[in-house]
């Protein structure tokens, strides 16, 4: 008996894996691709539409194309304005400060907080009508009464600002990737007469190239992802003119408001389809400027 | 040189003190603002409030009355720590057989694992909504934690294959002469060695459960069942009067068990966001 279990240990470590695997992954992803050809309520069984669903999603659901500017708008923006902080930063860091534990811990604060609902009560509050940030202008004699998250040209950007804010985490894997590099490298640029700027953008960024593909690929998957943020601070609804519907709040809003199960799945496989085929070209588009090893 | 140099360093480490203050200012001022009286919080910038007053939190913590935050906290803390408990018996079982065992279609399996890595949760939460449903699991924290223990989270099992992959294979194989299973290699030998990992897989755990919205919001229906975050988010529903001193004074409670892991186990965090890369 023993030896039969010992024989077979790999199966028997790896059971809870293969039941979730199979049960929660695999299955759900079939399940989930052949709902996205029906009609389902939840209530009656799902019935075949055909491709119905994708094509409602171009021609007649114009909540679908709001959600698709706004979280493309979203991510395109956020994303490189926090990894260059986050990068800036590391590099800043990096030259030897007094207090560095205290400046990366205050720093990466905001990261470890983001995503949660408090911070996106507080957000509403500070670029909101009577928020915080209308105060501050006040007080330097500019008068504004607009609530930023309710006007739809400014709402978006105050997320987008919310994810920078957050450049504490990109920053920090930025810091061990740079204190990786061999300081040799640095001086003997420097005593063949490279300049600060010439060492770090011929040398340094070429060195620590994987890991911001790294993060990018991260980031972008993660912003496309966002939810709480566009739930809370637009209060469920995706805003004014759908200015804070992100996807993953349209694909909510469908499946768990509306109960239109099929829809909600083809919804959630374009997503998956847009992720995939970004990061793709990311690591295409990438090829010719990053230098492994 | 040596002069301007010490100048340059102290303009720097001002400018990156500024910076820092700008950037923690809007949470200090939540912070603080949910000891001020409602009235002056929204003209008040300061960070040091003028009359100190707890009435926020004892508003705030009645909620809508008669569910009050002591049942959110009990929920948020019961989903967080049973995700915990799920994820270090799951994951660890299952870097185990990845990193050390030998059995068919295990290259098959690691590459699956890994491509779940990636899988946004979106694409499943629909079929395994209707699972639950079906099960009659919804507005219950099943949906919730039953993944956990069956190693959903395939960060944490990278996270720990690459730790036991770092431990020398020579003490297993001493084991394994000296007449130990593969089972007590495991939990006489790998499992005590994996200490650090483990820790980073507790804290990254907890703090996910505890900040999770998405799931939560889909399964829990019932304010009996809410946790801290559904707690918040009855503040913001548009049926609701904006009260912000109580939604600022729980909003300061719901972060509070997140800063005191970060300030205890800072280095460990630290390090697992490097290991991992992870979007904290």
């Amino acid at each position: 008996m023993r030896k039969i279990l010992d024989r077979y240990a790999g199966y028997v470590f790896l059971l809870p894996w293969l039941i979730g695997f199979l049960a929660l992954t695999l299955v759900p992803m079939g399940m989930s691709f052949y709902y996205s050809f029906t009609n389902y309520n939840l209530l009656s069984a799902p019935k075949w539409i055909g491709v119905s669903n994708y094509v409602k999603m171009f021609t007649s659901d114009y909540h679908f194309m709001n959600a698709l500017k706004v979280t493309f708008l979203y991510v395109f923006a956020s994303v490189p304005l926090q990894l260059l902080v986050s990068l800036v930063l590391a590099f800043v860091l990096n030259k030897g400060v007094k207090g560095l534990s205290l400046f990366r811990a205050a720093y990466y604060v905001p990261s470890l907080l983001g995503g949660s609902v408090a911070i996106s009560i507080l957000w509403r509050q500070i670029f909101g009508m009577e928020g915080i940030l209308n105060q501050a202008l006040g007080l330097i004699g500019i008068e504004s009464h607009v609530s930023w998250v309710a006007n739809p040209d400014t709402a978006v950007w105050t997320l987008v600002l919310l994810r920078m804010w957050q450049f504490g985490s990109p920053m920090i894997i930025f810091l061990a990737a740079i204190k990786q590099v061999p300081a040799e490298l640095m001086e003997a640029a420097a005593i063949d007469g490279a300049t600060k700027f010439q060492q770090t953008r011929k040398i340094m960024l070429p060195m620590i190239s994987p890991i911001i593909l790294f993060n990018l690929v991260m980031q972008i998957i993660s912003a496309f992802k966002v939810f709480t943020e566009s739930y809370i601070i637009s209060g469920g609804n995706g805003g004014v003119l759908d200015s804070l519907l992100f996807f993953t709040l349209h694909i909510y809003n469908e499946g768990f408001s509306k109960m239109r199960m099929g829809y909600a799945s083809a919804l959630a496989w374009v997503l998956v389809l847009i992720i995939a085929v970004l990061t793709v070209i990311v690591f295409f588009l990438s090829k010719r400027h990053v230098h492994y090893d | 040189m040596s002069k301007k140099r010490k100048l340059g360093s102290r303009i720097k480490f001002i400018c990156l003190l500024v910076f820092a203050a700008i950037v923690l200012y809007p949470l200090i001022w939540m912070i603080s603002s949910s000891f001020k009286e409602e009235s002056t919080i929204f003209s008040d910038l300061g960070i040091i409030p003028g009359a100190f007053t707890l009435e926020n939190y004892r508003i705030g913590w009645q909620s809508n009355g008669r569910v009050t935050f002591t049942t959110y906290f009990l929920n948020s803390l019961l989903v967080s720590v049973l995700s915990v408990v799920g994820n270090l018996i799951s994951c660890s079982l299952t870097a185990f057989a990845f990193a050390r065992l030998k059995f068919k279609g295990k290259n098959l399996f690691f590459a699956l694992m890994m491509m779940t890595l990636m899988l946004p949760q979106h694409a499943i939460i629909v079929p395994q909504y209707v699972y639950f449903y079906k099960l009659g699991w919804l507005d219950s924290f099943i949906p919730l934690v039953l993944p956990k223990f069956l190693a959903t989270d395939a960060f944490f099992i990278y996270l720990l294959v690459q730790f036991i992959r770092g431990i020398p294979r020579e003490l297993d194989e001493a084991a394994i002469v000296d007449g130990c299973s593969k089972y007590s290699v495991f939990f006489r030998i790998i499992l005590p060695l994996c200490q650090p990992a483990l820790v980073t897989t507790t804290i990254f755990t907890f703090m996910w459960s505890w900040n999770d919205f998405f799931t939560q919001v889909i399964y829990l229906r019932t304010t009996q069942n809410y946790t801290v975050t559904l707690g918040l988010r009855m503040f913001v529903d548009p049926t609701a009067k904006s009260a912000y001193g109580a939604m600022f004074a729980m909003s300061t409670l719901s972060i509070v068990p997140i800063l005191i892991l970060f300030v205890f186990f800072q280095k460990q965090l630290i390090e697992g966001i490097v290991a991992g890369g992870v979007k904290g």
